[in-house]
Order: structure tokens, then sequence, then C-alpha cells
């Protein structure tokens, strides 16, 4: 039996959310389609929400129950050796009070799961434990549904939205997007880690409700292009450590043993010690960039959230940026039925809308820095070990003056890279950032 | 901590119908001497036996990487039918 819909959204995370928020808030009707046993149970990131872009779709969300971990009031950037590394921070009050829950840490089971019930609140049909398998499509190739795994479960639609993620063998299967290859995804591993609210309270010094978080690059990932990061959430650690899945396939590094090895680091170990873990996944992360981004509309169908690639990696925003191309699907899918055309022209205007946002300025802005990252594996290798290096020799006090330390400091520098190497990482660097 | 006992964290839900296999085994011995499913697997999900590799798919945590890192991609890969698999308790 078919059922008809104004829109059918694949997926219930934040990008199919918030777009049903929307539609479902103009009296379209909505359905979504969620794999998972319930919203979120499929679902990862790192942790990092902000409140500017949820407020957009639910402006009252921190007074609705909304289940955020902490507030984050401090970041840290670490930068990380085998043995040691350096670390710098930035906290302000105004994280506290004025510019409160502009971000803060969510657990995604647990998030997508009220978002999910906002969207139902507002007239959204969601149905969950039901895998979208296929497209259907008219004879001029328009997008009318989709197939799903139920028995019967066709489902027509004016508009398909495909908000299913970055891993999507419908995408494969019939190639609205291209699959993604090895080299533009990073593989992450994660791993939450339980301890009192107390205990994270004291070692990362913060009062209730507030949180750190901690962004890590160096040798931790053994060498690869890839980050870590550590976040607080109100009686847990995220941990997550990702790397380039083509260079994870070439060097042969088991996600699950770096991992480990990542807890052991001295600047790791005590933030988690007693802890109890509690849950390890993974997931993929788009690495792409603004040149991966594929073609996001066509007849009948809309592309937003990791679907369309859209993540920032040096910002760590990703779901952000979903909920924002959800908003704006959404709104493209109003106008569409106001002109009544559901085709690509009557869509378009959810690219405008992307062009014209920050998601689409600052991925061009920051569209090299994957390539930067991905050339130079000296931020990996040579380079925080040298760092850690100085550091340590600068700071141990064993009757060597300064002065010859410094020279045999520049003698291991030159034997281990190059200053004109140095120079144009850091040009190349400010290049992928400016 | 070993890979089986994060796994053991985890909730999973599993089908008797894998979603997960290896096209044509003769293959990874044949003409895939890295075999890197071995390593970047973060399930460990694919295991070396002695005359082939052996797919543990009721611990996929379905990242989806072994579709598209297999250097033939001699993989089938599909989500598990709806509801199984893993569930994410914290996410």
């Amino acid at each position: 039996m078919e059922e008809a819909f104004d829109v059918a959204i694949v997926g219930a995370g934040p990008a199919g959310i918030a777009a049903a928020c929307c539609l479902a808030d103009q009296g379209v009707k909505t359905i979504v389609i969620e794999r998972g046993e319930y919203p979120g149970a499929k679902n990862i990131s790192g942790g990092v929400l902000y409140g500017h872009d949820l407020a957009r779709i639910l402006p009252d969300f921190d007074r609705r129950n909304c289940p955020i971990e902490r507030n984050i009031i401090e970041s840290r950037i670490w930068f990380l050796s085998k043995d040691g590394g350096y670390s710098l921070s930035y906290r302000d009050r105004a994280f506290a009070k004025e510019k409160k829950l502009n971000s803060f840490t969510v657990g995604r089971a647990k998030f997508d799961r009220w978002f999910s019930e906002q969207a139902r609140e507002k007239g959204a049909l969601v149905v969950c434990g039901t895998v979208v398998t296929d497209l259907l499509r008219d004879h001029h190739h328009r997008v009318i549904g989709i197939r799903t795994d139920r028995a019967d479960g066709d489902v027509l639609s004016k508009v398909v939205l495909l908000t299913d993620g970055i891993n999507s063998p419908l995408a494969a299967k019939t190639g609205f997007r291209p699959e993604p290859g090895p080299h533009q995804v990073a593989l992450a591993v994660k791993e939450v880690i339980e301890l009192s609210e107390e205990v994270i309270q004291e070692r990362f010094n913060v009062g209730t409700g507030n949180g750190v978080t901690i962004e890590i690059v160096g040798e931790v990932t053994q060498g690869m292009d890839g980050v870590a990061v550590i976040y607080t959430n109100r009686k847990s650690l995220s941990l997550c450590l990702g790397a380039n899945l083509a260079t994870f396939s070439r060097q042969k590094v088991r996600p699950y043993e770096m991992m480990e090895s990542f807890k052991e680091h001295p600047m790791v170990a005590p933030l988690i010690q007693g802890g109890k873990p509690a849950e390890y996944m993974a997931h993929w992360i788009a690495e792409g960039g603004y040149d991966a981004i594929p073609r996001l509309c066509g007849d009948g169908f809309l592309i937003a959230g990791d679907s369309a690639m859209l993540f920032n990696a040096l910002h760590r925003e990703g779901s952000n940026l979903a909920m924002i191309s959800g908003r704006f699907a959404a709104e493209a899918i109003l106008e569409a039925r106001e002109k009544g055309d559901f085709g690509r022209n009557g869509l378009s205007g959810y690219l405008s809308r992307l062009h014209n946002s920050y998601i689409f300025k600052d991925l061009k802005k920051y569209r090299k820095f994957g390539r930067f990252l991905h050339t130079h594996e000296e931020i990996f290798t040579t380079l925080p070990a040298w760092t850690s290096l100085a550091a340590r020799e600068m700071l141990t006090v064993n009757g060597v003056p300064k002065k010859d330390k410094q020279k045999a400091l520049w003698r291991e520098f030159r034997n281990r890279t190059s200053l004109l190497r140095v120079l144009k990482l850091l040009w190349e660097g400010w290049r992928g950032v400016t | 901590m070993k890979v089986e006992d994060k796994l053991f964290l985890d909730r999973f839900r599993v089908n008797e119908e894998p979603h997960l296999r290896i096209i044509d085994a003769s293959l990874c011995l044949r003409e895939c001497p890295d075999q890197p499913c071995l390593y970047f697997c973060p399930a460990n999900v694919y295991r070396l036996e002695k005359d082939h590799i052996s797919v543990a798919y009721e611990g996929c945590l379905e990242c989806g990487s072994c579709r598209i890192a297999c250097p033939h991609l001699n993989i089938e890969w599909r989500f598990p039918l709806g509801g199984y698999g893993i569930s994410h308790k914290f996410g």
C-alpha cells in the first residue's frame, strides 16, 4: 500500500529533524524514516552543538528539556608528542553568562531522540526501524518517493530529502551523490568513559553544568593525518580519535589499538583515571571540504547534512551545518510548494541559501586546508617530536649552558627537517585558513 | 583493553542474515597481499583464518569503511535490517 506525503525525509539526524520541524510547523505533511531502533541509535558525533543554529529551529530549546550535557566555557588545543606536549587554552566568563550555550556537549542517542520528539509534537511522522533501500522515480527520472525494507513499504512524496548521513549505501546504489573514496573520509572511533560529576568538575576545573573541550593534533595519530578530541559530558568524557581512511589502510594501524595508546598518554591518562568505559563506536567524517560537495538538488530531491558532505573539519562543525542545511532545505521546499514546482529549478532556493550562508563561505575559506594537512605529515611526526624535545631540554637543569642546548637543538632540527620546509608549511598553513 | 571488551560494552540486536559479505573469498588470498581490512576495521570484523577471511558481522559498528577501502571493492555492504545492528546508548 502506497501512502502519499508532501515530503519524505531519509534519516532522523540533525539535518532531517531540523527540516521536519520547519516543515511540520508550516503544516506540510512530512514523514521521517529512520533505520535505527530509535532516532539517534545509529548516530554519533564528537558531541559539540551550537546554540545559535539550534535556536533558529527551536528558539526555546533550553526550556524544552533539551538533553544538554555541559555548557562549554573553555576550549583547549593540545599539540602532543609521544611523551608530552603543549597546551593552549582559552576560557571566558562570557561563555558562562551572556554567551551561555554558545556551544555545549550532547550525546547524540539522547539528543536526536529529543529533537525527533519536538518534530513529532509539531506534527511530523517519525517512523523508526525502517531502512530506505531505493528511490522511486517516474518515467522522466524524477524522484517521486522512497522504497523501504518493510512489506508494502513504498512511500510516495512530492519531494525526498536525503539526510541519511555520510555512510550511505543508498547513495552508492542510486548515485544521488558519488560514493566517497577512502581519501575523502576520516575514520573516527569514539569511546565514552564514565566518571562522576564531581570528579569531572575537579579535573577540568569547572563548576556544575560547565565543561571543556580539547582538540588534539600530533603524534597521537601515529603519523597519520588526523585529530583527537576529549569533550566533557555531565557524567562522562568523550574520547574521539580519527585519521584519513586511506592512510589507515596504507599504514595498517588498528583504530582500537591507537585509542588504547591515546588513553595511556601522560596528558590523557590522569583525566580518565578510574573511569569506566561505557560505549565504543565508529563513524566517518567528511574530509573533502568544499570541493567534495556533490550536486545538492535535482528533480524531486535535495541532499543535506553529512549526506551532502557538509563538514568544517577545522572548526569541528558538522551537526550544526546539518541543522542549518536541513532548515534551508525546508525553506526551499516551502518556496517550491508556493511555485508548484518541485523540480530542480523550483528547489534551487536551497542552493542560493547555502551560497549566501556561513556554511559555504567557511568551507570555501578552508578549501585548501584538508590538502594542507594531507601533504604535511610532519605535523603528525617530526614537529611534535622536535618541539617536545626542545621544551624538555630547555626545562631540564643539568649543568649544560642554555646556548649549548640551543645549538644542539638546532642541529637536531636540521637532521630531522629543514627551515625552508617549516617556513613552507607555515605559509601553506596560513594560506589554507585565510 | 581489547577490542572484544570494547564491543562488549555496546548493544547489538543481531539479525541471522549477515549484512556484510565477501563477494569472492578466493580473491582475498589470491590477489590481496596487504589485506588492509584486517587492520582498519574498527570492530575487527575481518579475521584471517587458515584458508579464508572470516566476517564477524555481529559486532559491526556500521561505519562503512570496508565497503570503500577494500582495495578490490570485494565487500557487499548493506545496512542491517531496520532496527537491527548496533544501537548507541550515548552516541
